[in-house]
């Protein structure tokens, strides 16, 4: 056991004060996973803050050195298990980038709307257990009957409700089923009530209100130079949002705000959240109603598995079918660094690639990890009971973190 | 010496401007700019980048390029917001006694990266606050993302007798 890391249980005596070690986590509810805090109190104030990750550690960046192109697809999934579609889509951008690969007009769309379906669905997992941290029980419950529509859509596009592996290097895995218009239809009309109702709940709550409003300032320099992204530092009032910055998968053909708001606290992280479901809204509604027509795989029969009724009447499709499914395509030697906004902040992909049939490294730059690593300086000098509440702003995934 | 192919870039010309031994190379594929570092020169890079509003370090992490030497490349990715741009810095190192400047005196958010990186793949960042094992239990041994550590590991089963 690494020595900084070993609980004492009395470090100190004073006259009138103890310092006590607190170990909180890997098992606690309000980590949201495994993440252990060790935490030196003295009252009830936290002196210093050592977070311990690794636990859910399953070297997916090794394993992605293992497998073919198109096979890391589903590691990708399993990096952030409720962010599982930008994760598909940072990949997969990645690896076209470096195929040099067109990438069909409604494949994008497509993309653009799941991507967005999938940022909805990670807020409402963070509305409802972040409330449910501060003691606003029925948020939990509203917000996760909500997700469960979302997680029916996924399973109604691609079979499964958390590991899609939907998105693919050269588009889509599938073409999007039968209907599918008609009920993402029905739940975007019903969602922003739904998000009012929310509201409701919360902004005249005055419990919510004390345990949220003036807590977790950091400085906007100190926020930068420590790596955060995403919500939080938009909280804090800078418009950092990759879909805005660097467009991919043709986000700027779409017409939204991002979000932003000076008070730089908890609150602040949580009112940035819910306009960005609003916004997303928005989004699903424009690329709905601006669906192009036509294929959502690209015409590269080296990459993308013919079809089917073609792999068995034509000599030519069955030799690509065959080459691709016994060695996988072979990607042009490169680096490429691509950049997406993930529901919790930055997401990058750097691959590189030395021209074979796998990658040569797979690293992926995690919006939670750098998130978490400010985590001792939101907590240290201030209440314990109020780490509660910064360490849900945060909206970190601990498999997202560990990888 | 700054390369033919990077005279017209704006950032490459001032690091050249600030050390004129720093730089070893570099390339903008895929509207990417790479460029190679000279690895005892890594912080002076990453200084002069920060005063050029490169407000944030993206990432940090190895490249194995195993079996060639020098074995690894240890990758810095900057952005600055206000100027909307990303660079990759690239210092290669030897696999014989991999080492380098640790950039948390420059980036604070070096600190977990690095932890990471010699976690990994055992590259040794000097000066760094705090190095040790961030993903792996303290008491494993070797360094799992190294090309030449199998992917199952070396025995046939972790669990404890």
């Amino acid at each position: 056991m690494n020595e900084t890391l070993t609980p004492a249980a009395t470090t100190e005596k004073s006259q009138h004060t103890r310092r006590m070690t607190l170990n909180m986590g890997p098992q606690h509810p309000s980590t949201h996973g495994v993440l252990r805090v060790l935490l030196e109190l003295e009252g009830e104030t936290v002196l210093k803050c050592t977070p311990d990750i690794g636990f859910l550690h399953t070297g997916i960046e090794k394993q992605c050195e293992a497998l073919n192109w198109q096979q890391v697809i589903t590691l990708t999934d399993r990096v952030d298990y409720l962010a599982n579609l930008s994760n598909n889509l940072c990949y997969s951008l990645a690896v076209e980038k470096l195929l040099e690969m067109e990438i069909p007009p409604k494949a994008q769309w497509m993309r653009v709307l799941l991507c967005e379906l999938t940022r909805i669905n990670s807020h409402l997992v963070w509305l409802g257990t972040h409330a449910l941290d501060i003691g606003a029980m029925t948020v939990f419950f509203l917000c996760f009957r909500e997700r469960e529509d979302i997680l029916r859509l996924f399973e109604m596009f691609s079979g499964q409700r958390l590991m899609t592996s939907y998105i693919r290097v050269g588009g889509l895995a599938l073409d999007p089923p039968r209907g599918w218009e008609k009920r993402v239809k029905t739940f975007m009309d019903t969602l922003p009530s739904r998000v009012d109702e929310y509201e409701s709940l919360l902004n005249s709550n005055p419990i919510w209100l004390k345990r949220t409003k003036g807590v977790g300032r950091l400085p906007v320099e100190e926020m930068l130079e420590i790596g955060m992204t995403g919500p939080c530092i938009r909280a804090a009032g800078i418009p950092m949002d990759a879909r805005k910055m660097m467009p991919y998968s043709s986000y700027d053909k779409f017409n939204f705000e991002v979000p932003t708001s000076t008070d730089n606290d908890v609150y602040a992280r949580y009112a940035v959240r819910v306009a960005e479901i609003r916004e997303s809204i928005k989004i699903v509604n424009q690329a709905m109603a601006g669906m192009p027509e036509g294929p959502v795989q690209a015409s590269a029969p080296h990459v993308v598995l013919p079809e089917r009724e073609k792999m068995k009447t034509q000599m030519e499709s069955l030799i690509y079918h065959f080459k691709i499914v016994t060695e996988g395509f072979s990607v042009p030697a490169g680096e490429v660094f691509q950049v997406i906004e993930s529901p919790r902040g930055e997401l990058g992909y750097y691959v590189v690639s030395d021209g074979t049939a796998k990658p040569l490294r797979v690293h992926m730059r995690t919006p939670s990890f750098g998130n978490l690593q400010a985590l001792p300086n939101l907590i240290e000098d201030r209440m314990l009971a109020d780490a509660i509440a910064i360490m849900g702003s945060l909206d970190f995934v601990l498999g997202d973190c560990d990888r | 010496m700054l390369p033919e192919n990077l005279k017209e870039n704006a950032i490459a010309a001032s690091l050249e401007q600030a050390d004129s031994d720093l730089l070893l190379g570099g390339n903008t594929d895929h509207n990417e700019l790479t460029l190679d570092v000279v690895p005892e020169k890594i912080l002076g890079a990453l200084q002069t980048l920060k005063g050029q509003r490169f407000e944030r370090l993206s990432t940090v992490t190895v490249v194995d390029r195993y079996p060639m030497e020098p074995r690894f490349e240890v990758v810095y990715h900057l952005q600055s917001v206000s100027r909307n741009l990303y660079v990759r810095l690239k210092c290669r190192v030897s696999g014989e006694k991999p080492e380098i400047d640790s950039a948390t005196a420059v980036y604070a958010a070096a600190n977990w990266y690095e932890r990471e990186a010699w976690d990994l793949f055992g590259v040794v960042f000097k000066n760094h606050p705090n190095l040790t094992r961030i993903m792996m239990p303290d008491f494993w041994e070797g360094h799992p993302l190294r090309r030449d550590y199998p992917v199952h590991g070396y025995k046939y089963s972790y669990q404890s007798e």
